[in-house]
């Protein structure tokens, strides 16, 4: 358990290497290499070759490819000096350098963005979670039923429908039309637990609904398949009620494959929920990377596939590690 | 159906006393998107406690199908019709609500699985499995039930009791996942047992120990005990009553000992004759019965074992037009052949080749 926990970690230290290296070589090496200069990026097209030179310098975009990524990593592990002659900027460790655009450093740049993301990520998980799964399990009951049918209706609209189109519905209805609620926005929940509730639900529902509906449909065929299973046939043999039937023994064994799914999503939405942050104006994870990708803030960009790959990393493995207490056959090693 | 001359096989009291089990024209149809399966029809049989029913038949000959609706386990399909009587001691079943049946499931009546790997829940341990079927029906707390399901798991001869009640089926071996299903079919100590082709899985020799393992658990509590199976071996070895099943139909019924020395029906003939035996003199080849099983959903016309009949035309049109009845007292066949032919064929044609 312990080796297999240490391969584990090393195994996912070296894929955020990786990850660090092809960004790294998609965003720096490549305009190096094509001619366009990142200096530029930074400080404008109207700079004078002077400071230009200046700024190459102190970003050390004059070093080799190799030795700006062997920098990069060394201010992630143990912070960096960014300096030019005389004029020393210091950069704690993990840092990821400076925004070409805002100048401010990046790394409490996202750190500050992460509790909107996994504010929005965790309230719209539990949402999905409970209601698509409820709505699999009724459905696959009342297999063929009206109800079914509406409920898998309902899901495919879900799966379908862009969240641009239900968050602008969303928003229009609720907060112009009706105005049930207040604007979207993040409130910190220690400062005001009522306002970031407010605040997030309709994000929240907005994001679930996607969500909801394929863990609906998922739910759905895993219980029809798992009711046709010999041990569901036996739990009723001994007489059990057929509630403990279908809410112990038959999902139970649908959670394991929901388990998977589920991780993969929820460390997909903690790199951020670009189109959910873009359209309730959330200034989340994602945001931050949209904003980042249409200013060619290449350090910025850097960042956050960065923390996106961490997130997805550590999240398989802790699935992975769930899946040995979920499912007894499973034996890590 | 000769259903009344049916209390008299095992109950020497007389009709005026209901068997224990006691099945009457039991017929299962489930509605497919391909027709109506004619599961079973017009069953009747009958055990008494102490004793073994064995029923035998090939695959959809609706053996199981049978034992499940005893169980009232078609009533979570909806798309199953079960009619006819089936009276547990003195309750009949058809007719009683879900919630009745469930209280008898698992506790006055119970049900051994084949293949107990996949009959097991897999995520939980067979210790826990056992412990629920305990408390379902008994009003005990946790570890008086752990106790009891300990307890079921020495008597059923699995060695140390106590470390293989934490443990989850696929840790067991096929024998001893086998002997845990029935140590949770007995822990309420059933009154009628069904055993499902409780030894296909297994090898022969924990084959032997299972069905002993049955026997001397059926004397211990004095049940009834329903064994289903193909192996007529294993009918032989256990059973004091015979039926045979054929396309969902009784064909045959009576005595082991009658069904296993002067069989009536052809294709009980065929069964003994594709059985191999070690204590005849060795043949070339086993006789198999020719042809396959019929469709449940298209029933071949009069007797459903006609196109495999050698003997089907001996009377004119009958045999693919009219369905043959059980007839018979303690030991009934459903045939057209006259007693005197079968007898004639029997020991001319067929029992020179078992």
């Amino acid at each position: 358990m312990l080796s297999y926990l240490i391969r584990r970690i090393v195994n996912a230290v070296i894929t955020l290497l990786v990850v660090t290296m092809v960004t790294f070589g998609i965003f720096f090496a490549v305009p190096t290499i094509t001619g366009s200069d990142p200096a530029l990026l930074y400080i404008g097209k109207t700079a004078d070759p002077a400071s230009l030179e200046g700024i190459r310098t102190k970003l050390g975009l004059d070093d080799p490819i190799p030795v700006q990524y062997g920098k990069f990593l060394k201010g992630l592990v143990a912070g960096r000096d960014y300096a030019n002659g005389a004029d020393v900027t210091h950069c704690d460790a993990p840092c990821l350098g400076y925004s070409f655009k805002t100048e401010q450093e990046v790394t409490p740049l996202l750190i500050s963005d992460i509790p909107v993301t996994l504010s929005l990520a965790i309230g719209a998980a539990i949402l999905w979670v409970l209601f698509g799964v409820a709505t699999g399990v009724l459905s696959a009951l009342k297999r063929g039923t009206f109800l079914d049918r509406a409920a898998m209706t309902g899901a495919l609209a879900g799966v379908s429908l862009p969240i641009y189109f239900t968050g602008q519905l969303a928003l229009l209805i609720f907060i112009h039309e009706l105005g049930w609620l207040p604007d979207a926005a993040y409130t910190p929940f220690l400062e005001d637990p009522a306002g970031w509730f407010t605040g997030l639900i309709l994000p929240w529902v907005t994001l679930a609904f996607l969500f909801a509906a394929t863990y609906a449909r998922l739910t759905r065929a895993n219980m029809l398949e798992t009711l046709g299973e010999d041990y569901i046939r036996t739990a009723r043999s001994k007489g059990l009620p057929e509630r403990t039937v279908i809410g112990k023994h038959g999902l139970r064994a649908v959670l394991t494959p929901l388990v998977t799914v589920f991780g993969l999503d929820f460390g997909t939405l903690l790199a951020g929920a670009i189109l959910t942050e873009q359209v309730f104006n959330l200034r989340g994870l994602g945001y931050q990377a949209l904003t980042a990708i249409r200013q060619n803030d290449l350090p910025v960009i850097l960042g956050v596939t960065l923390i996106a790959a961490i997130f997805i990393v550590v999240i398989n493995l802790i699935v992975d590690l769930l899946y040995s207490v979920i499912d007894p056959r499973v034996r890590l090693g | 159906m000769s259903t009344d001359s049916l209390a008299g096989l095992t109950t020497p009291a007389g009709p005026a006393k209901r068997p224990f089990l006691e099945v009457k024209d039991l017929t299962v149809r489930f509605n497919t998107d391909d027709g109506v399966v004619k599961a079973v029809s017009g069953s009747s049989f009958a055990v008494e406690r102490g004793k073994t029913l064995g029923i035998v038949g090939e695959s959809g000959s609706g053996k199981s199908v049978t034992s499940l609706a005893v169980l009232g386990l078609h009533r979570t399909r909806s798309n199953a019709t079960v009619s006819g009587e089936i009276w547990l001691d003195d309750k009949e079943l058809v007719t009683a609500s879900d919630e009745e049946v469930r209280k008898l499931r698992g506790g006055k009546m119970a049900m051994i699985f084949q293949d107990p790997l996949s009959a097991m829940h897999p995520y939980y341990t067979v210790g826990a499995q056992i412990v629920e079927a305990y408390r379902v029906h008994h009003k005990v707390s946790k570890k008086e039930a752990r106790v009891r399901a300990i307890d079921m798991l020495a008597r059923v001869g699995i060695p140390q009791p106590e470390k293989r009640f934490n443990e989850y089926g696929h840790q067991f071996s096929g024998g001893m996942r086998q002997r845990a299903m029935i140590a949770m079919a007995l822990v309420n100590d059933p009154k009628l047992l069904i055993a499902d082709e409780p030894t296909t899985a297994l090898d022969v020799t924990v084959q032997a120990q299972i069905l002993d393992l049955i026997r001397d658990l059926q004397q211990e509590f004095g049940s009834a005990v329903i064994m289903i199976t193909h192996d007529l071996g294993v009918v032989a070895e256990l059973a004091d009553d015979v039926l045979v099943m054929y396309g969902g139909k009784v064909i045959e019924r009576g005595p082991a000992a009658d069904v296993f020395h002067e069989p009536q029906h052809p294709y009980t003939w065929g069964l003994l004759g594709s059985m191999p035996r070690l204590d005849r003199e060795l043949r070339d080849r086993l006789t198999p019965v020719k042809g396959s099983p019929p469709s449940l959903i298209n029933l071949p016309s009069g007797c459903a074992f006609h196109p495999r009949c050698p003997y089907a035309g001996r009377n004119g049109d009958r045999s693919f037009t009219e369905t043959p009845e059980l007839r018979g007292g303690v030991h009934a066949v459903a045939c057209h052949l006259p007693a005197e032919d079968r007898q004639k064929i029997y020991e001319q044609e067929v029992a020179p080749n078992l």
